[in-house]
């Protein structure tokens, strides 16, 4: 019973930092490593409300106490609303258009708030809040203009007041909130990790830029998730210590520190999965179509990858014909449609990388031998012929991409390494931390300060224009290290009036997709196995959508089973090699 | 008897524990998680693979001496600071303050004010770490000759007090406490100075000679208690025996340098050897008691430059063992590469073996120590290079080796060859005289290498 009862209060003890409790005969809760006994009460659990019960005791004694530390009463929803509304601000900023926020936004996230019934419903989670004895005034946001409530300030979209108005999840915080005004964190905090959030799909930090993608997606923007997380660690968009930003009336304590406070950069799968899932949750229709006017038609992102990628142009018309070939051009396959489990979900932009080596693979073979071998002819070809378009010379451009792709795969790994993850405003766990906390700050600072002039560099330098190419290249560069406009003569040949690849082989990287559920990958990808050339350009690619090379991997191997299907089953024409 | 008593006793615990009751194994519950490796590498976070990332920079740069790009990666790496709650002994604080020390050493514009800053920060992180810091803290003031300043901090540390002292915080208060008292010696020692020069011109100053003799109770008092600990003191005992000697207290002096060089507790250290030979010397002692002190030393450490002293001391000895011994001693020293051109100690071996030659006894000491080194002496001392660069270079040292490699090695020898050779022409007559030397033994040579069997000793 008593173990029940302490479950959930698991903040650490003001005198010995033990997190130990028990409940003395008053109720109250002490410590057990040191019997300091505090001044928190045992939740009175009231079995009517257990489903919809938020908080169910806050003690008089510690609102008393925190009197001289002024704070709001705030939500973790209202918490990752401001996330959000600060994400989608930077996102409009870097040229997204208005409507994301204020209209697809807005919606996906009120659509969540009335799925996890925390408001736009009839009885929110939030209700219970208004029971407490605790609140003695009762004042609404109009009667006190001058504290008005945390849900106006965060309110995603400013000019429609129907968030303060219509719902009646607001009423109740702003009760809370003009009252003695409780800074002990977020009222739903220690709430926020109990078991039965799960089927609720429990909103964290990796997950408003879920919100964001499902937006951008559904608007067709020309931004794919792998420039969205870029753009994220680049710091365009605020994600790390983003907390900072909130108001100084919302205090972060406690487990507030959890929800809030990241450490790791947004995972592609995680945010993609997540995604899916919160898709599907809040049973959203069909998305609508990706044709190939939009930007993530694989025929638009190949074309922008071969440019990235510093390859002959002419290779788009064969990564279209690929596309072409085996049917995922068509919105039917590009589309999302939410909770449609039978259809496979597509990762745009990793898609457009995989046709792309594909194609590479069609022409080159990149086997370690045919592709030198056609670069020797095509070198000589060039050495003897000076006119017109010269033909594309694989070693060339093997030897310049190498060399930028080194250089800034360093560059990336040192600003990794000289990230700076802490933010001006210093965070602690509970009051009692918070002298030691700013004093550990000070130290740091002095520090740094001291390290930094030693180096000559106090500051990092400034965060790079965002930009979604990565490398450019230009035709102008008087070095000849721009391969656009290359021919791809020399290695096709024409074949009954259609141009073909003079190579007749080809291998697959893997014969049999992995059917097993659980591990979630197609292939599973091992640099030895195969060929040098190969990895290269998985390397390549990896580098510009900053996932594993594996996760392109199974792209690659899932175009190839779409592409040889028919020739697996019959006799092959082709000569497919086959690689263990 | 004792062991097989402890085996029965063992036997019996074993029987005790191994009967009827067993209480059930209960296994330790399994996180929720479990199939999950609990830590790998994946699950750390970016902050934590980030810093680590940092730090292999900074370790980068410091083994390439880049101390601006060090410093440069180290701003970047405090901010661990702020989350460093593990308990591993090598923690983001201990780092910062190892690095930053090091860094600061190396490449600081602004020396020692900069230094006390980072230390003084340092100091508060960690109270484990206190006295280790204040130590540092306590070189660095040396190493820029702020001797006054480097006294005060320790004084300061030896008066810290924080909670239950323990045991490890006893040993650094112990070193704390023993290096203040080097400080006093050399106060000590200054004040001695200035007596002494005074003294010559008749002059005599009270107040000096008290202060130095409080200087002397000090600094006693403080390097006695750590010298008492096993360990190595080398700079304390040498420094505390000087005091005592000073003051006459031979016995005590003898007895610490006894204990220091042959308690077992203590590790091993050559130098202990040698400050008991030299205060014996000093002593004006027995020979005995000398040789079974330096003996020690030539068993540890055979390379040791007091081996030709050693060589000198037994080579006059009239005992036959002793004689065995210094050609044994001095063939050993020979054998390092630091001894390769050292004049001296090829003349001592020159000497002796020139002696075995002329009286032809004792050839089978000659023989024992050149069996195991015929293989590779060659090479390493006699070769025709050496040869061509010891004559230009230093000629004495060229005869002394030639002598030896004409008997040991025959006439035939390419060192011996070439110097004599070079000896001969330009007409410096001990040369000659060395190539007749060799040429009337060269029966020796033919008697060691074991080619005559005229050399089986009686």
């Amino acid at each position: 019973m008593d173990e029940e009862a302490v479950r959930d209060f698991n903040e650490r003890c003001a005198q010995c930092s033990e997190v130990n409790w028990g409940v003395t005969d008053g109720g109250r809760f002490y410590c057990r490593s040191c019997h300091n006994v505090t001044e928190r009460t045992r939740e009175v659990i009231n079995t009517d409300f257990i489903s919809n019960s938020r908080v169910q005791t806050i003690s008089k004694g510690s609102r008393k106490k925190e009197k001289t530390d002024r704070g709001c009463e705030w939500y973790v929803c209202e918490g990752f609303q401001f996330v959000l509304k600060k994400q989608a601000e930077a996102l409009e900023a870097l040229g997204v258009c208005p409507q994301m926020k204020d209209e697809i936004l807005c919606n996906f996230w009120r659509l969540y708030l009335q799925k996890t019934k925390q408001a736009y419903c009839d009885r929110p989670d939030g209700e219970t809040v208004k029971a407490l004895p605790l609140c003695d005034s009762s004042t609404d946001v109009e009667s006190e203009p001058e504290t008005p409530s945390l849900l106006h300030l965060l309110s995603l979209s400013e000019s429609e007041g129907d968030l303060q108005t219509d719902s009646s999840f607001i009423s109740s915080v702003s009760k809370v909130s003009a009252s003695t005004s409780v800074c002990s964190g977020s009222v739903d905090g220690s709430l926020y990790f109990m078991k039965n959030q799960k089927e609720k799909l429990r909103m964290t930090m990796p997950m408003t830029l879920s919100f964001c993608y499902m937006a951008l997606l559904w608007l067709r923007e020309p931004m794919t998730l792998s420039d969205l997380l870029r753009f994220v660690v680049e710091g365009h968009i605020p994600y790390l210590n983003v907390f900072q930003h909130f108001p100084e009336k919302m205090k972060l304590y406690g487990v507030d520190l959890k929800i809030f406070c990241v450490e790791s950069w947004p995972v592609y799968e995680e945010v993609y999965d997540k995604m899916l899932e919160l898709a599907a949750f809040l049973d959203l229709p069909r998305f609508p179509d990706i044709t190939d006017s939009c930007f993530l038609h694989p025929d638009m992102l190949c074309m922008k990858y071969l440019m990235e990628a510093n390859l002959p142009d002419e290779l788009h018309n064969w990564t279209c014909r690929v596309v072409k070939k085996i049917c995922i051009g068509e919105a039917d396959f590009l589309t999302l449609v939410p909770g449609n489990k039978s259809t496979r979900k597509v990762k745009y932009d990793v898609l457009a990388a995989a046709l792309i080596i594909v194609v590479l693979k069609l022409l080159f073979l990149l086997d370690d031998h045919y592709e030198w071998l056609l670069s020797d002819f095509a070198e000589e070809r060039n050495k003897n012929n000076q006119e017109g378009r010269p033909y594309f010379e694989f070693k060339k451009w093997y030897k310049v991409i190498k060399c930028s792709l080194d250089v800034e795969q360093k560059k990336l790994d040192e600003e990794r390494a000289k990230y700076q993850w802490r933010c001006e405003k210093p965070l602690f766990y509970s009051a009692d931390k918070k002298s030691k906390v700013l004093k550990r700050r000070q130290m740091v600072v002095n520090l740094q300060n001291q390290f930094g002039k030693l180096s000559g560099s106090v500051r990092p330098a400034e965060k790079p224009n965002p930009s979604s190419f990565q490398l450019s290249w230009s035709e102008e560069n008087a070095d000849g290290s721009c391969f656009h406009g290359h021919s791809l003569k020399g290695i096709l040949q024409e074949k009954r009036g259609v141009l073909a690849a003079m190579n007749p082989d080809y291998w697959l990287c893997t014969v049999q997709l992995c059917r097993e559920r659980s591990c979630g990958h197609l292939a599973h990808y091992r640099e030895v196995e195969f060929p040098q050339s190969y990895h290269f350009v998985l390397r390549l690619f990896s580098f510009l959508l900053r996932i594993q090379p594996s996760s392109i991997h199974d792209d690659v191997c899932l175009i190839e089973h779409k592409l040889f299907n028919k020739k697996l089953c019959k006799k092959p024409k082709y000569n497919t090699v086959i690689r263990k | 008897m004792d062991s097989l008593l402890q085996e029965e006793a063992v036997k019996n615990r074993a029987g005790q524990a191994g009967s009827d009751v067993l209480p059930p194994l209960r296994l330790p519950c399994l996180p929720p998680g479990f199939c999950r490796p609990a830590s790998s590498h994946e699950h750390k976070l970016n902050f934590q693979k980030s810093k680590e990332a940092c730090l292999n920079y900074i370790h980068d740069a410091m083994l390439q001496k880049q101390w601006k790009r060090a410093a440069e990666f180290l701003t970047f790496y405090i901010e661990a600071l702020e989350k460093d709650f593990s308990r591993e002994y090598m923690g983001p604080s201990e780092i910062i303050w190892r690095i930053g020390s090091e860094i600061l050493w190396h490449h600081s514009h602004n020396g020692v004010k900069e230094f006390s800053s980072f230390i003084e920060q340092m100091k508060t992180l960690a109270i484990k770490r206190y006295l280790k810091v204040c130590l540092e803290h306590v070189f660095h003031l040396l190493c820029n000759g702020l001797i006054d300043e480097a006294y005060q901090t320790l004084s300061l540390a030896e008066s810290w007090r924080h909670g239950e002292q323990t045991s490890v915080q006893d040993k650094e208060m112990k070193l704390i406490e023993a290096y203040r008292g080097l400080l006093d010696y050399c106060s000590w020692a200054k004040q001695k100075h200035i007596l002494l020069e005074h003294g010559q011109d008749g002059f005599e100053d009270l107040s000096v000679e008290q202060e130095m003799h409080s200087c002397f109770r000090k600094a006693a008092v403080n390097l006695k208690e750590v010298i008492k600990i096993p360990g190595v003191w080398d700079p304390f005992v040498k420094c505390y025996v000087d005091l005592l000697e000073f003051y006459g207290d031979h016995d005590e002096a003898r007895q610490v340098l006894n204990e220091y060089a042959y308690n077992s507790k203590f590790p091993a250290n050559p130098n202990a050897h040698v400050y008991l030979y030299q205060f014996l010397k000093r002593q004006g002692e027995s020979k005995k008691l000398l040789v079974s002190a330096l003996k020690i030393l030539h068993d540890s450490v055979p390379s040791h430059e007091l081996m030709i002293e050693f060589n000198t001391m037994l080579q006059k000895s009239k005992k036959r063992k002793k004689r065995r011994l210094g050609l044994k001693v001095i063939f050993a020293a020979l054998d390092y590469a630091g001894w390769k051109e050292n004049v001296k100690a090829w003349s001592c071996l020159a000497k002796q073996v020139k002696q075995i030659a002329i009286s032809e006894k004792h050839l089978d000491w000659i023989k024992q120590e050149w069996n195991s080194r015929r293989d590779w002496w060659p090479a390493f001392h006699f070769s025709r290079y050496l040869a061509k660069r010891n004559w230009q270079e230093n000629e004495s040292l060229s005869y002394e080796k030639a002598l030896v490699a004409g008997i040991l090695l025959g006439k035939d020898c390419k060192y011996f060859k070439y110097v004599s050779h070079q000896g001969c022409k330009t007409q410096v007559k001990r040369f000659r005289m060395l190539k007749k030397f060799v040429n009337k033994h060269s029966p020796v040579y033919l008697r060691i290498s074991g080619l005559s069997d005229s050399s089986v000793p009686p």
